[in-house]
């Protein structure tokens, strides 16, 4: 193992440092332990069988051939669940939204293509698939519900009967005097925003394995999931197992972007298919059921107008949106548009707010966290209505914003959404991204361009956003806390144990970063676990850029609690007072004499021996905490985006692409950065290819990873990224969280630069995905262009 | 039905008897337990199941183990023996081209196909390469650096390789080396 090894240039400290993930040599050589690597002997293969109809009365469902089929060894459907395991309930809701039966397995009703309707149980997963073939069903389909706009008008037909319209729930926002404002304004901008339903699409899809073991009683349940603790809960209360018999594992995680933050039906079946069958069970989805079954994210339509003074100065801004939440509301689909609605001024001083959600059923899947959830909706809906507004004023944009902006000297800022904004410096960072991408010679550019005909456009994308989840108070899943338990073993090495479950954001290392430093210890010297309930204290999950702010918190805290007993049982060793005690390269000395002092390998040998401790201390150097912060974090950054548009084509290029983001105190800069670029990538891709479309009849027509425009290598560009700093108040560590940044900043960066390459023709909008063939045809239908 | 195969994998010789359907990635992945090598997409279009056949990168989804028999097939696990990484594992490791590391593999195996017909390569002639093996986590740039990183390392090792390529030989020359190696079944 010699070899595999990094060699860190000792300067005493680790955080804020670019130092080599610790998790990558056992992923770079094949061995990581993804769900479906672990193979446990005598497992039972699952498949589902899934609705092919958008909305339909099941009239008939024939198992009898498949059941024959050798090798299937049960198959189970809706009814024999009836009684045995309940609905589903949401966690996100809003007062008055309509909640309807979500079963484990349909029975007489589908209401989306994909939903599960019967499980089988076979000896390998190739005669899963076959009997699925041999499961004969009738349908009686029914009228599809698929636009919302047409869902909500009257006389649609309903998704669910049971309720008076297809209206899921309402949620209203109004601060300040808007009428007020729109009175007073110069101007009122208007703007119809499609926020298009995209895909989260993990490389790995979800899997779920279980195992019961009947002598202690014990379910095991691996999932590739990010909220093991939170699942654990709810499948204790679902299958009636208490949570100390249950034991959920998330192993490595194959990345999940909000895909992999819920409780899903296949997750609470496959349990209690273990303790039927008494054998492991196991389920890998398909990336076609992935496509299907998985959560999808954002689809909202905003109808956004704002009120400006010539000069430029916003006054007020109101919202209508409309949510496209699917057939059955999962874990927090309710919850992500109202993020929408409270970060709906970004970084502007605007008086008055009005924001009015609805969230409207319709025979598709459900939508849910996908990365930002509610915030890239918030963003790209003020971003374009602010670039609508600079181009009828014939301002520049980046004038515009800067007139705008929240003043650094008026943080701690109360947003018109009751939202307390930490800390920011909105004007240093967007200058500083102007200056890096060298924007105004962007702009001499842009005018010879356009003098030859050629269509260049510059985006600007001004954003903050709310993260590290949050406050115990507003988090929908109750609860916004995080664990830690850190351990000095007796031999001096040191184990973290978190409750936080990352799945590629690279916590092992920066833990161990924050570790190492309070505790002086080197940084091989400290191993960080996460993800199995049954090890590490109870927790909350990984989502809303929470890990090192709110994670990396309780890790540091329980360092210090570790850090102060060193103190106190050194003190005892050295015979000196504690107060003089100070940790410095792995020992504890005297201030007055620093030739006096123990080792922190000798003060663990010390806690564990437990012969030498102060009078009435426990043995053990074993400190777990739970940070519950008080505020959510606000980071904060500007993206610029250069595009050329190809006439002739439509196709768009991105010439540079820079990034300034602001996420406050940074524990290792390369993963943050990772963690941006990464984010780009999917706000890019929604921007130019991503597009979950569903045909009239409610088929899902981009079904397969052949149809679903995936951001491939060659269609991104390199980016260019920065960051200012900005420490937030909110937590010990000043960090703020910057896991959802790049996708927030980077769709409206794109779009706006696109729109401004097509501003020759008068253009003022196009909705995402800017394919070239939409760019294209709208450039067309211009007369400019003829 | 089933039918014998032998295949070697990773320099050593496997026998088993598969039903005609099996694909190669899940006779990797199920009955041999070899397990780095990932389904994303089962359709040939995502590349986290690649890996050599016969000095070939393929994507092992969209072969029959059945057609690999006779062959030779290396996994990521074949890239370095154990408690090291090799060139390119290192130069992915040093550039963060992974997050969750369930593309990687795949990557790897084309990373390796790339630089071993083209040692010194173009930012734009590893995006090319790399265009078959989506990555969800990392936009691609670090993947990019990791690449070129590797390269720079191999040629370093190997200035002579750089100039002149000889890729069946040096392939070759591995695999004879892997096959003196003790088999483990
Ligand atoms: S699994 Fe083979 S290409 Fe996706
Ligand atoms: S590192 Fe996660 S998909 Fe590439």
């Amino acid at each position: 193992m010699a070899q595999i090894k990094q060699t860190i240039k000792p300067n005493g400290k680790y955080m804020g440092r670019r130092i080599m993930r610790k998790e990558d040599p056992r992923l770079l050589s094949g061995k990581g332990a993804y769900v479906d690597d672990i193979h446990l002997p005598n497992t039972a293969h699952v498949a589902f069988l899934r609705s092919e109809h958008a909305n339909a009365r099941i009239t008939k469902l024939d198992i009898s051939r498949a059941r024959a089929l050798a090798g299937v060894i049960q198959i189970v459907t809706g009814a024999d669940l009836r009684g045995v395991v309940e609905n589903i309930p949401p966690m996100g809701v809003l007062p008055d939204l309509f909640v309807p039966q979500h079963p484990v397995l349909a029975t007489d009703r589908v209401r989306y293509v994909g939903e599960p309707i019967a499980a089988v149980l076979a000896e390998n997963p190739y005669i899963a698939q076959d009997a699925l073939e041999l499961i004969h069903v009738e349908y009686d389909p029914l009228p599809v519900v698929v636009e919302m706009e047409k869902a909500i008008e009257p006389g649609s037909p309903l998704v669910h009967e049971q309720s008076k319209s297809n209206v899921a729930g309402t949620f209203k926002l109004d601060s300040g005097d808007i009428e007020r404002a729109f009175r007073k304004a110069d101007r009122i901008v208007t703007g119809r925003f499609v926020n298009q339903r995209v895909a989260p699409m993990p490389m790995e899809a979800r899997a779920v394995q279980a195992d019961y073991q009947a002598g202690e009683k014990m379910l095991t349940v691996w999932s590739a999931t990010q909220i093991p603790h939170l699942l654990r809960s709810s499948l204790s209360r679902l299958l009636k197992v208490p949570e100390n018999r249950l034991r959920v594992i998330a192993p490595d995680v194959g990345g999940a972007f909000g895909g992999k933050l819920n409780v899903y039906r296949e997750e609470v079946l496959l349990p209690l298919l273990a303790m039927r069958l008494g054998r492991p069970v196991k389920w890998i989805e398909t990336r076609r059921e992935n496509m299907r079954a998985m959560i999808h994210g954002r689809d909202q339509i905003n109808y956004v107008e704002l009120a400006v003074t010539k000069d430029g100065r916003m006054l007020g801004l109101k919202c209508r949106t409309l949510a496209d939440i699917g057939a059955y509301p999962q874990m927090l689909t309710a919850a992500i548009p109202t993020l929408t609605a409270i970060m709906a001024t970004g970084c502007y001083k605007i008086p008055a707010l009005s924001f009015e959600l609805t969230d409207v059923f319709t025979n598709k899947m459900a939508t849910d966290a996908y990365r930002g959830a509610g915030r890239p909706e918030a963003t790209y809906l003020i971003e374009r209505i602010v670039d609508m507004a600079a181009a009828e004023l014939k301002m520049d944009p980046a004038e515009i914003r800067s007139r705008n902006f929240l003043k650094s000297s008026e943080f701690p800022f109360t947003t018109p959404s009751g939202l307390i904004y930490d800390s920011g410096n909105y004007k240093t960072c967007m200058d500083k991204a102007l200056d890096l991408a060298g924007y105004n010679k962007l702009r001499q550019q842009q005018e010879r361009a356009r003098k030859q005909g050629r269509l260049m456009g510059i985006g600007l994308s001004t954003y903050v956003e709310i993260c590290a989840m949050g406050p115990a108070t507003s988090d929908p899943p109750g609860g916004g806390w995080e664990s830690a338990t850190v351990r000095i073993e007796p031999s001096g090495k040191v184990t973290v144990l978190s409750g936080a479950s990352p799945h590629g954001q690279g916590e092992e290392t920066t833990y161990a970063q924050i570790a190492a430093d309070q505790l002086s210890v080197p940084f091989d010297d400290v191993t960080v676990i996460h993800g199995d309930t049954a090890s590490v204290p109870p927790g909350v999950g990984t989502f809303g850029s929470r890990n090192t702010a709110v994670g990396g918190t309780a890790v540091y805290m329980s360092a210090q609690k570790i850090r102060t007993k060193m103190e106190a049982i050194a003190a005892n060793l050295l015979e000196i007072n504690p107060k003089n005690i100070v940790l410095r390269d792995g020992t504890l000395q005297s201030k007055l004499n620093p030739k006096k002092s123990v080792s922190v390998r000798e003060v663990a040998r010390a806690a564990y021996t437990a012969k030498k401790l102060p009078p009435g201390m426990e043995p053990g150097l074993s400190e777990t905490s739970f940070f519950s912060p008080k505020n959510y974090t606000f980071p904060f950054g500007t993206h610029v985006c250069v595009v050329e548009v190809e006439r002739e084509t439509g196709e768009v290029k991105i010439i540079k692409y820079v990034a300034m983001d602001d996420c406050g105190k940074v524990i290792n800069p390369m993963t943050v950065e990772g963690q941006v670029q990464g984010g780009i990538a999917q706000g890019l891709g929604q921007a130019l290819y991503e597009e979950i479309i569903y045909d009239d009849n409610g088929q899902l027509v981009t079904g397969s990873l052949m149809d679903y425009a995936f951001p491939k290598a060659t269609q991104l560009p390199e980016y260019i990224c920065d960051r200012t700093e900005t420490p937030t108040t909110s937590n010990p560590l000043g960090v703020k969280g910057v896991g959802e940044a790049g996708t927030i900043g980077a769709t409206p960066a794109l779009v706006n630069a696109v729109v401004d390459a097509l501003a020759p023709y008068g253009i003022q909008h196009l909705d995402m995905p800017l394919k070239p063939e939409k760019v294209w045809r709208t450039i067309e239908e211009k007369p400019e262009a003829r | 039905m089933k039918f014998p195969v032998e295949i070697t994998v990773n320099g050593v010789k496997r026998r088993s008897e598969v039903e005609p359907r099996l694909l190669l990635v899940h006779y990797l992945r199920d009955v041999l337990e070899i397990t780095g090598t990932h389904v994303g997409c089962e359709t040939g279009i995502c590349g986290a199941c690649t890996v050599h056949l016969d000095d070939e990168a393929v994507k092992s989804c969209m072969v029959l183990a059945v057609q690999a028999d006779g062959c030779s097939v290396t996994t990521v696990e074949g890239l370095a023996s154990d408690g090291t990484l090799d060139d390119v594992q290192q130069g992915f490791w040093e550039e963060h081209g992974l997050q969750c590391g369930y593309c990687t593999p795949g990557l790897l195996m084309s990373a390796h196909d790339l630089l071993r017909k083209s040692p010194n390569p173009s930012a734009e002639e590893i995006r090319r390469a790399i265009n078959g093996n989506l990555c969800r986590c990392t936009g691609y740039q670090t993947i990019v650096h990791s690449i070129q990183n590797a390269a720079q390392k191999m040629r370093a090792k190997k200035p002579a390789a750089a100039k002149q390529v000889q890729p069946a030989k040096l392939r070759t020359s591995k695999r004879k080396r892997e096959q003196r190696r003790p088999a483990t079944v």
